[in-house]
């Protein structure tokens, strides 16, 4: 009666996403929240500055991308919290499907949750902070580019600390050093078309970056959940 | 081929064989700090255009070099955790985290201390301090991850994920760091490095890292023979090492058909 | 430290009850059996092989329930049943007419937040009609489940046992099977 069936990738893979997804359908708040506390930060910075729009202007790639980092690190909690409050994580991990392709299947999800709005929002914040014209273009593909790598790198930080209490604050701390590269090449890029001068070089890092993080974050998250459902 | 260090396995034995090695240290790293921190700060040639505050650097350079090597050590042993399951190696990368952290610190300080007099302010965002201050962010992340786990097991493991994930990305984060200081250079032009080196600031340099090189492994040595003293204290060679008499009660289940 | 010099061999066939008193290591000696915590020391073999070698075909053969349900509050019990079974590689169109051997014929459609904790129990539980794994590791199987509900199970497990599977389970409730149809194990406390 032993049981050997090879199980389709795929197949997995799209069912994680699915589910992923009509939970978080479910539960609004926690697709609006990250959102909001996006266009919330960006909207404090001219308040703390000034509205002087030629300040505003020559920090507003830096300004969008780490409110883009913060709103991510803040929706990172809900990738795996409920499932290891519910016992539904252990049931992955003891699942036959390869545990990276269901890790695969959460983080897309998450992303299509989190980092997809906010590459939608960001026109409009840009404008708010007078962005060069030439700019819109880099912001666009640098946050197409560079989100998902923040939604994999952060999956690394909470599968390690998602056993812990009050494993949020130290998720930060974890987190935004890894996060580091992606935001200096992406406000670089930007700066780069502000002055009409090509940012390929820095978008083809940043696409490194995704397709480095794509592979190798993962096994990690697979390695970091099995130490956390412990 | 690496037969000879099977034994060093055992818990006991690398915890006697690190015993032998201690006053070694200690006595090397007393030679070499002595001699070469003397030298370094009364004897050594001032630098012709810094001048005296130049001496700074026999401290600094060391520290930020094994700020970098330590973490490598570390990664290498939680790589050695993960794949084959020592546990010694664990015992050992967090006995190295917080020696690390310290000399990113010191490394830290002494740049701040060296940037005074070069420029004029306390910090400097050039690469190299830029770069240790994102480095002491990375040992604080793996020491308070540890701490966060009451089994040291599964600290050990998961302080070990998050510094191989460090490691890879230690290369990246300093390119990125150097790269957004070329493109952000202002009128100062702030160079930390290592300028070349006459034989008269060589040996004196010399003499200072051999020194800090054994005062590092001095004080990982006795943080890693109390790490394995801790994580094998229900072994019988412990309690026979550390109470006059082995009679303690501690409640275990045993199972039984 | 909570068990030492453990050797056990469960074979094809066996129904393996783990009894013992609150906190002497039950649930952590199951947890350990399924691979999901690892042991200090020592290793645990599925046809002579270490689990940790062939993860994939052990976990085809492994059907685990611990204390949790896994259940989730924002999808329906059908919903819940169908991800769970297709989790595990088996059929989930069959969901619909599993949930009426668990008596929850009628509650599909219902949100898993408005079910109670012994619902969500049993839809955890349903899972084990359809399951196609020889070994089964179930941590108090019978919690919050009604003495009729209790009589269906040990049914099942009888049946599965002589089918060639083998069930270990923790419960601190008296099986009705013969004492010579189960292995008992049994974790006591020794001071010393």
């Amino acid at each position: 009666m032993i049981n050997s069936q090879s199980l389709s990738y795929k197949a997995a893979f799209l069912l994680i996403i699915k589910r992923d997804l009509t939970i978080a359908f479910r539960h609004r708040d926690d697709i609006l929240n990250p959102l909001l506390f996006f266009v919330i930060v960006v909207t404090l910075f001219p308040l703390g500055i000034g509205p002087d729009s030629t300040i505003l202007s020559r920090i507003a790639p830096g300004i969008i991308w780490v409110a883009a980092l913060l709103s991510t690190l803040l929706s990172l909690d809900r990738l795996f919290k409920s499932d290891h409050s519910d016992g539904s994580l252990e049931q992955m991990l003891l699942s036959p499907h390869p545990v990276f392709i269901l890790v695969l299947g959460k983080i897309i999800a998450h992303w299509l949750l989190t980092g997809l709005p906010l590459i939608l929002v960001a026109p409009l914040l840009a404008v708010l902070l007078h962005l060069n014209e030439n700019s819109y273009g880099a912001l666009m593909l640098t946050l197409l580019l560079g989100t998902p790598v923040l939604s994999l790198l952060g999956a690394i930080g909470v599968a390690l600390t998602v056993g812990i209490k009050k494993g949020g604050v130290l998720l930060s701390l974890l987190v935004l050093p890894l996060y580091i590269p992606v935001l200096i090449f992406a406000t670089s890029a930007i700066d780069t078309a502000a002055m009409n001068l090509p940012y390929s070089g820095q978008l083809a890092i940043i696409a490194a970056l995704f397709f480095g993080s794509l592979t190798l974050a993962p096994f990690a998250v697979s390695a970091a959940l099995k130490v956390s459902t412990n | 081929m690496w037969k000879w260090l099977h034994p060093y396995a055992n818990p006991e034995v690398t915890y006697h064989f690190t015993g032998k090695l201690m006053p070694w240290f200690s006595a090397l790293a007393a030679i070499f700090l002595s001699i070469g921190l003397v030298w370094a700060l009364a004897f050594a040639p001032a630098d012709y255009q810094q001048g005296e505050s130049f001496r700074i650097f026999y401290l600094h350079v060391p520290a930020a070099m094994f700020s970098m090597s330590i973490y490598f050590a570390m990664a290498v042993a939680a790589f050695c955790s993960l794949v084959w399951q020592f546990k010694l190696s664990d015992a050992a990368a967090s006995a190295m985290a917080p020696v690390g952290a310290t000399f990113t610190a010191i490394a830290l300080i002494t740049g701040a201390a060296w940037g005074k007099p070069m420029w004029g302010t306390w910090w400097i965002w050039d690469a190299r301090l830029t770069s240790e201050l994102i480095l002491l962010f990375l040992y604080l992340g793996v020491m308070a991850l540890h701490n966060a786990f009451e089994d040291k097991n599964l600290a050990g493991k998961a302080a070990g994920i998050l510094t191989l994930v460090g490691v890879i990305n230690l290369p990246i984060i300093k390119y990125s760091v150097e790269w957004w200081n070329t493109l952000h250079q202002g009128a100062t032009v702030s160079k930390l490095g290592k300028p070349s080196m006459t034989a008269d600031m060589f040996w004196p340099f010399l003499m200072s890292f051999l020194g800090f090189a054994f005062l590092i492994s001095i004080i990982i040595c006795i943080r890693f023979r109390t790490e394995i003293l801790s994580r094998n204290s229900m072994r019988p060679w412990v309690k026979t090492l550390l109470l006059p008499s082995t009679d303690s009660t501690s409640p275990s289940a045993v199972g039984e058909k | 430290m909570l068990f030492e010099n453990l050797d056990l061999n469960i074979c094809a066939g066996d129904i393996v009850q783990i009894e013992g008193a609150n906190g002497s290591g039950k649930t952590s000696l199951l947890r350990i059996l399924a691979g999901l915590s690892l042991p200090f020391e020592g290793d645990v073999y599925f046809q002579d092989k270490p689990i940790a070698q062939i993860r994939e075909q052990f976990h085809q053969n492994l059907l685990f329930l611990g204390h949790l349900a896994g259940v989730k509050g924002e999808m329906s019990a059908q919903e819940n049943l169908e991800f769970n079974l297709a989790l595990h590689g088996l059929d989930s169109s069959s969901a619909e007419e599993t949930l009426s051997e668990v008596n929850l014929l009628g509650f599909e459609d219902a949100l898993a937040s408005h079910l109670s904790a012994g619902q969500h129990r049993r839809i955890a539980l349903a899972k084990l009609w359809q399951s196609r794994s020889p070994i089964w590791i179930l941590d108090e199987p019978f919690t919050a489940i009604d003495k009729l509900g209790v009589k269906k199970l040990e049914q099942l497990f009888l049946e599965h046992a002589n089918n060639g599977g083998c069930v270990i389970l923790t419960t601190h409730q008296d099986l009705s099977f013969d004492d010579d149809r189960i292995k008992k194990i049994t974790l006591t406390y020794q001071f010393y």
